[in-house]
Protein backbone atom coordinates (compact mmCIF):
# COMPACT_ATOMS: atom_id res chain seq x y z
CA UNK A 1 0.00 0.00 0.00
CA UNK A 2 1.37 3.36 -0.83
CA UNK A 3 2.93 5.64 2.42
CA UNK A 4 0.43 8.61 3.06
CA UNK A 5 1.27 11.24 4.92
CA UNK A 6 -0.79 14.65 6.30
CA UNK A 7 -0.09 17.99 5.62
CA UNK A 8 -2.42 20.07 7.95
CA UNK A 9 -4.22 22.50 6.84
CA UNK A 10 -3.36 25.97 8.94
CA UNK A 11 -6.09 28.65 9.27
CA UNK A 12 -8.31 26.65 6.50
CA UNK A 13 -5.97 28.08 3.43
CA UNK A 14 -5.31 24.97 1.57
CA UNK A 15 -3.08 26.94 -0.96
CA UNK A 16 -0.81 28.71 1.95
CA UNK A 17 -0.56 25.37 3.09
CA UNK A 18 0.75 23.57 -0.16
CA UNK A 19 3.08 27.06 -0.33
CA UNK A 20 4.85 25.94 2.67
CA UNK A 21 4.85 22.76 1.50
CA UNK A 22 7.14 23.74 -1.38
CA UNK A 23 8.89 25.81 0.78
CA UNK A 24 9.90 23.29 3.21
CA UNK A 25 11.72 20.88 -0.12
CA UNK A 26 13.34 23.73 -1.41
CA UNK A 27 14.52 24.93 2.08
CA UNK A 28 15.32 21.33 3.45
CA UNK A 29 17.18 20.99 0.35
CA UNK A 30 15.35 17.96 -0.96
CA UNK A 31 14.79 19.80 -4.11
CA UNK A 32 16.92 22.35 -5.56
CA UNK A 33 13.98 24.31 -8.03
CA UNK A 34 9.99 23.99 -8.19
CA UNK A 35 8.08 24.48 -11.05
CA UNK A 36 4.97 25.39 -10.04
CA UNK A 37 1.98 27.69 -11.62
CA UNK A 38 2.25 31.26 -10.15
CA UNK A 39 0.07 34.21 -9.99
CA UNK A 40 1.20 36.83 -11.90
CA UNK A 41 0.98 40.31 -10.24
CA UNK A 42 -1.84 41.32 -11.88
CA UNK A 43 -3.78 38.87 -10.16
CA UNK A 44 -5.47 38.01 -13.75
CA UNK A 45 -3.42 35.30 -14.58
CA UNK A 46 -1.40 32.42 -13.21
CA UNK A 47 1.57 30.86 -14.88
CA UNK A 48 4.03 27.72 -15.27
CA UNK A 49 7.35 29.28 -13.09
CA UNK A 50 10.19 27.81 -12.58
CA UNK A 51 11.37 28.56 -8.50
CA UNK A 52 14.96 27.96 -7.33
CA UNK A 53 14.39 30.84 -3.75
CA UNK A 54 11.56 29.45 -1.68
CA UNK A 55 10.09 33.47 -0.97
CA UNK A 56 8.81 33.54 -4.70
CA UNK A 57 6.63 30.45 -3.30
CA UNK A 58 4.27 33.34 -1.73
CA UNK A 59 3.46 33.52 -5.20
CA UNK A 60 2.69 30.32 -6.01
CA UNK A 61 -1.01 28.91 -7.08
CA UNK A 62 -1.06 25.22 -7.75
CA UNK A 63 -4.76 25.28 -7.54
CA UNK A 64 -5.84 28.05 -9.59
CA UNK A 65 -8.43 26.59 -11.63
CA UNK A 66 -6.36 27.77 -15.44
CA UNK A 67 -4.20 25.86 -17.89
CA UNK A 68 -2.23 28.55 -20.18
CA UNK A 69 0.30 25.87 -21.27
CA UNK A 70 1.02 22.07 -20.77
CA UNK A 71 3.36 21.68 -18.39
CA UNK A 72 4.69 19.01 -20.92
CA UNK A 73 5.49 21.20 -23.46
CA UNK A 74 7.73 22.99 -21.28
CA UNK A 75 9.70 20.01 -19.76
CA UNK A 76 10.19 19.16 -22.85
CA UNK A 77 11.99 22.47 -24.44
CA UNK A 78 13.88 21.92 -20.96
CA UNK A 79 15.49 18.28 -20.67
CA UNK A 80 15.05 17.52 -24.45
CA UNK A 81 18.51 17.31 -25.02
CA UNK A 82 19.95 16.59 -21.54
CA UNK A 83 18.43 15.87 -18.18
CA UNK A 84 18.59 17.90 -15.31
CA UNK A 85 21.28 18.40 -13.48
CA UNK A 86 19.37 19.53 -10.19
CA UNK A 87 16.45 17.80 -8.77
CA UNK A 88 13.26 19.57 -9.64
CA UNK A 89 9.76 19.55 -8.24
CA UNK A 90 7.57 19.83 -10.72
CA UNK A 91 3.74 20.16 -9.35
CA UNK A 92 1.16 19.14 -12.93
CA UNK A 93 -2.65 17.91 -13.17
CA UNK A 94 -2.77 14.82 -14.37
CA UNK A 95 -3.17 15.88 -17.91
CA UNK A 96 0.00 17.42 -17.92
CA UNK A 97 1.55 14.29 -16.37
CA UNK A 98 -0.05 11.83 -18.83
CA UNK A 99 1.59 13.89 -21.95
CA UNK A 100 4.91 14.05 -20.35
CA UNK A 101 4.75 10.47 -19.94
CA UNK A 102 3.71 10.24 -24.11
CA UNK A 103 6.77 12.76 -24.63
CA UNK A 104 9.49 10.65 -22.76
CA UNK A 105 8.19 7.49 -24.81
CA UNK A 106 8.83 10.23 -27.72
CA UNK A 107 11.98 10.84 -26.64
CA UNK A 108 11.25 14.05 -26.39
CA UNK A 109 11.62 14.21 -22.62
CA UNK A 110 13.76 12.84 -19.84
CA UNK A 111 12.38 12.18 -16.12
CA UNK A 112 16.07 12.27 -14.70
CA UNK A 113 15.76 14.07 -11.62
CA UNK A 114 12.59 15.28 -11.91
CA UNK A 115 10.31 14.62 -8.86
CA UNK A 116 6.31 14.69 -10.19
CA UNK A 117 4.10 15.76 -7.97
CA UNK A 118 0.76 15.30 -9.26
CA UNK A 119 -2.37 17.05 -7.86
CA UNK A 120 -6.18 15.85 -7.78
CA UNK A 121 -7.47 18.22 -10.45
CA UNK A 122 -10.79 19.98 -10.12
CA UNK A 123 -10.58 21.30 -13.80
CA UNK A 124 -9.57 24.71 -15.03
CA UNK A 125 -11.34 27.40 -16.85
CA UNK A 126 -9.77 29.35 -20.37
CA UNK A 127 -7.12 32.09 -19.65
CA UNK A 128 -9.79 34.52 -20.83
CA UNK A 129 -12.59 32.93 -18.14
CA UNK A 130 -9.89 32.86 -15.86
CA UNK A 131 -9.27 36.06 -16.49
CA UNK A 132 -12.61 37.22 -16.16
CA UNK A 133 -13.31 35.61 -12.76
CA UNK A 134 -10.00 36.84 -11.10
CA UNK A 135 -10.85 40.39 -12.23
CA UNK A 136 -14.73 40.13 -10.01
CA UNK A 137 -13.03 37.91 -7.08
CA UNK A 138 -10.18 39.28 -5.15
CA UNK A 139 -8.66 35.55 -4.10
CA UNK A 140 -9.93 33.42 -7.00
CA UNK A 141 -8.52 29.67 -6.38
CA UNK A 142 -10.59 30.28 -2.91
CA UNK A 143 -13.53 31.27 -4.64
CA UNK A 144 -13.27 28.56 -6.92
CA UNK A 145 -12.57 25.90 -4.05
CA UNK A 146 -15.94 27.06 -2.43
CA UNK A 147 -17.54 25.73 -5.48
CA UNK A 148 -16.41 22.05 -5.30
CA UNK A 149 -18.54 19.61 -4.00
CA UNK A 150 -18.16 16.18 -3.56
CA UNK A 151 -14.64 16.30 -4.99
CA UNK A 152 -15.32 18.29 -8.21
CA UNK A 153 -16.44 21.28 -9.11
CA UNK A 154 -19.86 21.39 -11.58
CA UNK A 155 -18.99 25.46 -12.42
CA UNK A 156 -20.52 25.72 -16.19
CA UNK A 157 -17.08 27.88 -16.88
CA UNK A 158 -14.73 24.85 -17.00
CA UNK A 159 -13.14 23.87 -19.85
CA UNK A 160 -15.31 21.38 -21.86
CA UNK A 161 -11.89 18.80 -21.67
CA UNK A 162 -12.34 19.38 -17.45
CA UNK A 163 -15.90 18.68 -17.61
CA UNK A 164 -15.70 15.76 -19.10
CA UNK A 165 -12.24 14.44 -18.11
CA UNK A 166 -12.19 11.03 -16.78
CA UNK A 167 -8.49 11.32 -15.36
CA UNK A 168 -9.15 13.99 -12.37
CA UNK A 169 -6.28 11.92 -10.75
CA UNK A 170 -2.79 11.56 -11.30
CA UNK A 171 -2.14 8.50 -13.26
CA UNK A 172 2.11 8.50 -12.92
CA UNK A 173 3.55 10.66 -10.24
CA UNK A 174 6.22 10.22 -7.47
CA UNK A 175 3.88 12.01 -4.81
CA UNK A 176 -0.07 12.62 -5.44
CA UNK A 177 -1.71 15.48 -3.50
CA UNK A 178 -4.99 14.31 -2.46
CA UNK A 179 -7.58 16.77 -2.83
CA UNK A 180 -10.64 14.76 -3.67
CA UNK A 181 -12.40 13.25 -1.08
CA UNK A 182 -11.00 14.97 1.74
CA UNK A 183 -11.63 18.20 3.59
CA UNK A 184 -9.20 20.45 2.59
CA UNK A 185 -9.69 23.26 4.51
CA UNK A 186 -8.13 20.92 7.72
CA UNK A 187 -5.74 18.71 5.93
CA UNK A 188 -4.13 17.25 2.64
CA UNK A 189 -3.51 13.87 1.71
CA UNK A 190 -0.13 13.60 0.49
CA UNK A 191 0.55 9.84 -1.34
CA UNK A 192 3.81 8.60 -2.46
CA UNK A 193 3.66 6.49 -5.52
CA UNK A 194 7.66 5.01 -5.41
CA UNK A 195 10.66 5.11 -2.97
CA UNK A 196 11.94 8.80 -4.98
CA UNK A 197 7.88 9.74 -3.18
CA UNK A 198 8.83 8.16 0.38
CA UNK A 199 12.01 10.03 0.36
CA UNK A 200 11.12 13.21 -0.79
CA UNK A 201 7.88 12.80 1.94
CA UNK A 202 9.85 10.93 4.63
CA UNK A 203 12.68 14.28 4.66
CA UNK A 204 10.16 16.86 5.45
CA UNK A 205 8.93 15.51 8.67
CA UNK A 206 5.17 15.46 8.72
CA UNK A 207 2.96 13.17 10.70
CA UNK A 208 2.04 9.77 9.15
CA UNK A 209 -1.48 10.37 7.56
CA UNK A 210 -4.35 7.83 7.26
CA UNK A 211 -5.58 5.77 4.77
CA UNK A 212 -6.67 6.84 1.30
CA UNK A 213 -10.05 4.89 1.18
CA UNK A 214 -12.05 7.54 1.38
CA UNK A 215 -9.84 9.51 -1.32
CA UNK A 216 -10.86 6.57 -3.66
CA UNK A 217 -14.14 5.73 -2.74
CA UNK A 218 -14.80 9.23 -3.39
CA UNK A 219 -12.97 9.27 -6.94
CA UNK A 220 -14.70 6.42 -8.17
CA UNK A 221 -18.07 8.48 -7.67
CA UNK A 222 -15.76 11.63 -9.52
CA UNK A 223 -15.08 9.63 -12.07
CA UNK A 224 -17.85 7.84 -12.97
CA UNK A 225 -19.73 11.22 -13.20
CA UNK A 226 -17.01 12.58 -15.60
CA UNK A 227 -17.47 9.20 -18.16
CA UNK A 228 -21.56 9.71 -17.84
CA UNK A 229 -20.09 13.16 -19.14
CA UNK A 230 -17.54 12.26 -21.49
CA UNK A 231 -19.82 9.77 -23.04
CA UNK A 232 -22.21 12.43 -23.68
CA UNK A 233 -20.46 14.54 -25.28
CA UNK A 234 -19.28 12.09 -27.52
CA UNK A 235 -22.22 11.36 -28.69
CA UNK A 236 -22.78 14.66 -29.43
CA UNK A 237 -19.54 15.06 -31.62
CA UNK A 238 -21.14 11.16 -33.25
CA UNK A 239 -23.87 12.95 -34.60
CA UNK A 240 -22.65 17.08 -34.92
CA UNK A 241 -19.00 16.01 -36.62
CA UNK A 242 -20.10 12.75 -39.07
CA UNK A 243 -19.85 12.75 -42.51
CA UNK A 244 -18.16 15.00 -45.13
CA UNK A 245 -21.50 17.69 -44.91
CA UNK A 246 -20.83 17.96 -40.89
CA UNK A 247 -17.34 17.93 -40.95
CA UNK A 248 -17.48 20.56 -43.77
CA UNK A 249 -19.52 23.04 -41.71
CA UNK A 250 -17.40 22.40 -38.38
CA UNK A 251 -14.01 23.05 -40.39
CA UNK A 252 -15.11 26.04 -42.13
CA UNK A 253 -14.14 28.27 -39.96
CA UNK A 254 -10.62 26.95 -39.51
CA UNK A 255 -8.39 29.00 -40.88
CA UNK A 256 -4.93 26.68 -40.91
CA UNK A 257 -3.30 28.95 -38.56
CA UNK A 258 -2.07 25.51 -36.81
CA UNK A 259 -2.55 27.23 -33.05
CA UNK A 260 -4.13 23.59 -32.40
CA UNK A 261 -0.81 21.89 -33.40
CA UNK A 262 1.01 24.48 -31.38
CA UNK A 263 -0.17 24.04 -28.10
CA UNK A 264 -0.80 20.42 -28.76
CA UNK A 265 2.08 18.84 -26.27
CA UNK A 266 2.12 15.42 -28.21
CA UNK A 267 2.64 17.13 -32.05
CA UNK A 268 6.70 17.72 -31.20
CA UNK A 269 8.09 17.35 -35.22
CA UNK A 270 10.42 20.13 -35.24
CA UNK A 271 9.61 20.36 -38.81
CA UNK A 272 5.62 19.65 -39.65
CA UNK A 273 4.73 18.26 -42.68
CA UNK A 274 2.16 21.56 -43.11
CA UNK A 275 5.54 23.51 -42.53
CA UNK A 276 7.22 21.94 -45.11
CA UNK A 277 6.73 21.84 -48.82
CA UNK A 278 5.45 18.43 -48.86
CA UNK A 279 1.79 19.25 -50.15
CA UNK A 280 3.00 22.43 -51.97
CA UNK A 281 2.59 22.27 -56.08
CA UNK A 282 2.96 24.62 -58.89
CA UNK A 283 0.43 27.24 -59.71
CA UNK A 284 -0.88 24.96 -62.54
CA UNK A 285 -1.88 21.56 -60.25
CA UNK A 286 -4.08 23.82 -58.24
CA UNK A 287 -5.88 25.23 -61.21
CA UNK A 288 -6.17 22.03 -62.60
CA UNK A 289 -7.98 20.48 -59.20
CA UNK A 290 -9.84 23.90 -59.54
CA UNK A 291 -11.03 23.00 -63.14
CA UNK A 292 -11.67 19.03 -61.94
CA UNK A 293 -14.29 20.58 -59.02
CA UNK A 294 -15.20 24.00 -60.71
CA UNK A 295 -13.08 25.57 -57.14
CA UNK A 296 -11.35 24.59 -54.69
CA UNK A 297 -10.86 26.02 -50.91
CA UNK A 298 -7.42 28.17 -50.82
CA UNK A 299 -5.56 27.26 -48.35
CA UNK A 300 -6.13 23.66 -49.44
CA UNK A 301 -5.96 20.82 -47.39
CA UNK A 302 -7.70 22.14 -44.36
CA UNK A 303 -9.87 18.77 -43.12
CA UNK A 304 -6.69 17.01 -44.43
CA UNK A 305 -4.67 18.77 -42.10
CA UNK A 306 -6.82 17.42 -39.17
CA UNK A 307 -7.24 13.62 -40.51
CA UNK A 308 -2.99 13.91 -40.71
CA UNK A 309 -2.52 15.07 -36.98
CA UNK A 310 -5.01 12.61 -35.70
CA UNK A 311 -2.93 10.25 -37.68
CA UNK A 312 0.13 10.83 -36.47
CA UNK A 313 -0.69 11.89 -32.49
CA UNK A 314 -4.40 10.68 -31.86
CA UNK A 315 -2.91 7.13 -30.36
CA UNK A 316 -1.06 9.24 -27.61
CA UNK A 317 -3.56 12.01 -27.27
CA UNK A 318 -4.21 12.60 -23.95
CA UNK A 319 -7.61 14.95 -24.19
CA UNK A 320 -6.18 18.35 -22.43
CA UNK A 321 -7.81 19.99 -24.66
CA UNK A 322 -5.17 22.75 -25.12
CA UNK A 323 -5.50 22.68 -29.07
CA UNK A 324 -9.50 23.97 -28.24
CA UNK A 325 -8.02 26.60 -26.03
CA UNK A 326 -5.60 28.01 -29.03
CA UNK A 327 -8.51 28.10 -31.84
CA UNK A 328 -9.28 31.90 -32.63
CA UNK A 329 -12.61 30.65 -34.17
CA UNK A 330 -13.83 28.18 -31.91
CA UNK A 331 -14.14 24.98 -33.86
CA UNK A 332 -14.48 22.09 -31.42
CA UNK A 333 -11.04 19.92 -31.80
CA UNK A 334 -10.33 18.66 -28.51
CA UNK A 335 -13.77 17.16 -29.05
CA UNK A 336 -12.82 15.24 -32.34
CA UNK A 337 -9.59 14.61 -31.24
CA UNK A 338 -11.02 12.96 -27.80
CA UNK A 339 -13.92 11.13 -29.32
CA UNK A 340 -11.36 9.76 -32.28
CA UNK A 341 -8.77 8.36 -29.32
CA UNK A 342 -11.69 6.57 -27.69
CA UNK A 343 -12.05 4.81 -30.81
CA UNK A 344 -8.12 4.28 -31.38
CA UNK A 345 -6.64 3.61 -28.53
CA UNK A 346 -8.38 0.91 -27.05
CA UNK A 347 -8.16 -1.14 -30.12
CA UNK A 348 -4.43 -1.34 -28.61
CA UNK A 349 -5.34 -1.66 -25.38
CA UNK A 350 -3.74 1.35 -24.79
CA UNK A 351 -3.88 4.72 -22.10
CA UNK A 352 -1.70 7.60 -22.79
CA UNK A 353 0.25 8.35 -19.78
CA UNK A 354 -0.37 5.10 -17.88
CA UNK A 355 2.46 3.52 -17.62
CA UNK A 356 6.63 5.33 -19.39
CA UNK A 357 7.19 1.50 -20.15
CA UNK A 358 4.51 1.19 -21.89
CA UNK A 359 5.64 1.16 -25.94
CA UNK A 360 3.47 2.91 -28.09
CA UNK A 361 1.18 1.34 -30.14
CA UNK A 362 2.81 2.70 -33.55
CA UNK A 363 6.48 1.75 -32.37
CA UNK A 364 5.45 -2.38 -31.70
CA UNK A 365 3.16 -5.07 -32.98
CA UNK A 366 2.10 -8.55 -32.28
CA UNK A 367 2.28 -10.84 -34.90
CA UNK A 368 -1.25 -12.26 -34.02
CA UNK A 369 -3.23 -9.45 -33.64
CA UNK A 370 -5.69 -7.29 -36.29
CA UNK A 371 -5.73 -10.55 -37.93
CA UNK A 372 -8.74 -8.98 -40.06
CA UNK A 373 -7.00 -6.77 -41.53
CA UNK A 374 -5.50 -8.08 -45.18
CA UNK A 375 -8.64 -10.26 -45.98
CA UNK A 376 -11.92 -8.49 -44.44
CA UNK B 1 -20.43 10.48 -68.78
CA UNK B 2 -23.04 9.70 -71.01
CA UNK B 3 -25.80 6.95 -69.76
CA UNK B 4 -23.79 3.67 -71.30
CA UNK B 5 -20.49 5.22 -70.16
CA UNK B 6 -19.96 3.37 -67.00
CA UNK B 7 -17.84 4.83 -63.93
CA UNK B 8 -14.50 4.40 -64.26
CA UNK B 9 -12.52 5.08 -60.82
CA UNK B 10 -9.45 6.21 -60.10
CA UNK B 11 -7.33 3.85 -57.95
CA UNK B 12 -3.82 4.44 -56.48
CA UNK B 13 -1.92 1.21 -55.42
CA UNK B 14 1.00 1.49 -52.88
CA UNK B 15 2.69 -1.51 -53.86
CA UNK B 16 5.64 -3.04 -51.56
CA UNK B 17 8.80 -3.45 -54.12
CA UNK B 18 9.56 -7.23 -52.76
CA UNK B 19 6.41 -8.89 -52.70
CA UNK B 20 3.43 -6.97 -54.55
CA UNK B 21 5.27 -5.16 -57.22
CA UNK B 22 7.27 -8.48 -58.07
CA UNK B 23 3.19 -10.11 -57.40
CA UNK B 24 2.60 -7.10 -59.97
CA UNK B 25 5.41 -8.07 -62.55
CA UNK B 26 4.13 -11.75 -62.78
CA UNK B 27 0.76 -11.01 -63.50
CA UNK B 28 1.66 -8.89 -66.10
CA UNK B 29 4.25 -11.45 -68.12
CA UNK B 30 1.22 -14.14 -67.61
CA UNK B 31 -0.71 -12.43 -69.67
CA UNK B 32 -3.29 -11.56 -66.57
CA UNK B 33 -5.87 -8.80 -67.02
CA UNK B 34 -6.39 -6.04 -64.24
CA UNK B 35 -8.15 -3.17 -64.71
CA UNK B 36 -6.10 -0.07 -65.87
CA UNK B 37 -8.44 2.18 -63.21
CA UNK B 38 -5.05 0.84 -60.65
CA UNK B 39 -1.98 3.49 -60.64
CA UNK B 40 0.44 1.86 -58.92
CA UNK B 41 3.28 2.86 -56.86
CA UNK B 42 6.37 1.22 -55.98
CA UNK B 43 7.18 1.92 -52.00
CA UNK B 44 10.17 -0.06 -50.79
CA UNK B 45 8.10 -1.72 -47.87
CA UNK B 46 4.11 -1.16 -46.98
CA UNK B 47 5.74 0.53 -43.50
CA UNK B 48 7.91 2.78 -45.39
CA UNK B 49 4.35 4.80 -46.70
CA UNK B 50 3.15 7.64 -44.20
CA UNK B 51 -0.70 6.85 -43.82
CA UNK B 52 -1.08 10.50 -44.48
CA UNK B 53 -0.04 9.70 -48.34
CA UNK B 54 -3.13 7.46 -48.53
CA UNK B 55 -5.42 10.52 -46.51
CA UNK B 56 -3.32 12.74 -49.31
CA UNK B 57 -5.01 10.65 -52.07
CA UNK B 58 -8.38 9.80 -51.06
CA UNK B 59 -8.53 13.85 -49.88
CA UNK B 60 -7.33 14.68 -53.56
CA UNK B 61 -10.22 12.63 -55.28
CA UNK B 62 -9.29 8.75 -55.58
CA UNK B 63 -11.70 6.82 -55.80
CA UNK B 64 -10.17 4.06 -54.02
CA UNK B 65 -6.50 3.76 -52.27
CA UNK B 66 -4.64 0.35 -51.83
CA UNK B 67 -1.79 -0.40 -49.89
CA UNK B 68 -0.19 -3.92 -50.72
CA UNK B 69 2.85 -5.81 -48.62
CA UNK B 70 4.27 -9.59 -48.05
CA UNK B 71 2.06 -11.88 -46.38
CA UNK B 72 2.30 -11.55 -42.57
CA UNK B 73 5.68 -13.14 -41.73
CA UNK B 74 7.46 -12.51 -45.03
CA UNK B 75 8.25 -8.84 -44.92
CA UNK B 76 11.99 -8.37 -46.16
CA UNK B 77 12.34 -6.05 -43.40
CA UNK B 78 10.83 -8.78 -40.91
CA UNK B 79 8.21 -6.36 -39.11
CA UNK B 80 7.33 -3.85 -41.76
CA UNK B 81 3.83 -5.62 -42.68
CA UNK B 82 3.38 -5.76 -39.14
CA UNK B 83 3.90 -2.07 -38.30
CA UNK B 84 1.96 -0.79 -41.24
CA UNK B 85 -1.08 -3.25 -40.41
CA UNK B 86 -1.33 -0.97 -37.12
CA UNK B 87 -1.41 2.13 -39.30
CA UNK B 88 -3.37 0.65 -41.41
CA UNK B 89 -6.23 0.10 -38.78
CA UNK B 90 -5.42 3.87 -37.20
CA UNK B 91 -6.00 5.67 -40.66
CA UNK B 92 -9.25 3.34 -41.13
CA UNK B 93 -10.60 3.99 -37.23
CA UNK B 94 -10.39 7.56 -37.97
CA UNK B 95 -11.81 7.44 -41.30
CA UNK B 96 -14.51 5.82 -40.15
CA UNK B 97 -15.32 7.39 -37.24
CA UNK B 98 -15.48 10.72 -38.81
CA UNK B 99 -17.80 9.17 -41.67
CA UNK B 100 -15.11 9.55 -44.63
CA UNK B 101 -16.12 6.01 -46.10
CA UNK B 102 -13.29 4.08 -44.87
CA UNK B 103 -13.42 1.40 -47.12
CA UNK B 104 -12.13 2.91 -49.95
CA UNK B 105 -9.02 1.86 -48.24
CA UNK B 106 -8.02 -1.61 -48.93
CA UNK B 107 -4.98 -3.44 -47.25
CA UNK B 108 -4.08 -6.81 -48.83
CA UNK B 109 -0.87 -8.76 -48.49
CA UNK B 110 0.25 -10.04 -51.88
CA UNK B 111 3.53 -11.91 -52.45
CA UNK B 112 5.99 -12.27 -55.45
CA UNK B 113 4.86 -15.52 -56.48
CA UNK B 114 0.98 -14.52 -55.88
CA UNK B 115 0.27 -13.10 -59.60
CA UNK B 116 -3.06 -14.46 -59.89
CA UNK B 117 -4.00 -13.45 -56.69
CA UNK B 118 -2.71 -9.67 -57.65
CA UNK B 119 -4.80 -9.52 -60.35
CA UNK B 120 -7.68 -11.09 -58.56
CA UNK B 121 -7.37 -8.21 -56.11
CA UNK B 122 -7.07 -5.25 -58.06
CA UNK B 123 -10.10 -6.70 -60.30
CA UNK B 124 -12.41 -7.35 -56.80
CA UNK B 125 -11.33 -3.93 -55.21
CA UNK B 126 -11.95 -2.06 -58.74
CA UNK B 127 -15.36 -3.57 -58.57
CA UNK B 128 -16.42 -2.62 -55.21
CA UNK B 129 -15.65 1.06 -56.09
CA UNK B 130 -17.24 1.19 -58.81
CA UNK B 131 -20.42 -0.28 -57.50
CA UNK B 132 -19.72 2.52 -55.06
CA UNK B 133 -19.66 5.28 -57.21
CA UNK B 134 -17.04 8.47 -56.82
CA UNK B 135 -15.69 9.69 -53.51
CA UNK B 136 -17.51 12.69 -52.54
CA UNK B 137 -14.01 14.08 -51.29
CA UNK B 138 -13.42 14.63 -55.35
CA UNK B 139 -16.58 16.57 -55.80
CA UNK B 140 -16.40 18.54 -52.39
CA UNK B 141 -14.50 21.68 -53.23
CA UNK B 142 -14.87 23.76 -50.03
CA UNK B 143 -12.90 20.98 -47.32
Amino acid sequence: MAKTVSLVVGEGDVVKSLQQLLKNMLDKKLVEAVMVPLELPSKEGVVQGLVTRSVALNAASPLAPVLPVNTANILSKMTRLASSEKKVAVVARSCELRALVELVKLRQANLENLVLIGIDCFGAFSVSDYKEFAKKNASATQEFLKTIKDGKSDDARLREACQCCEYPYPLKSDITIGLIGVDFSKEVLLIANNPLGEEILGGLGLPAGGSAEARDASLKKVVADKQRKRDELFELTQKECHGLENLGVIFSPCIGCHNCRDMCPICYCKECVFDSDTFSFAADKYIGWAEKKGAIRMPTDTLLFHVIRLNHMVASCVGCGLCQDACPNNVPVFRIFRFVGSKVQPTFDYVPGRDVEEQLPLTTYKEDELQKVGYE
Amino acid sequence: MSENSRFEPTIVGYFCNWCTYAGADLAGSSRLQYPHNVRGIRVMCSSSVDPMYLAKALFGGADGVILCGCEPGDCHYISGNYKARRRMVVLKTILETLGLEGDRLWMRWIGAPDGPKFAKTMNEFTELIREKGPNPLGRAWNV
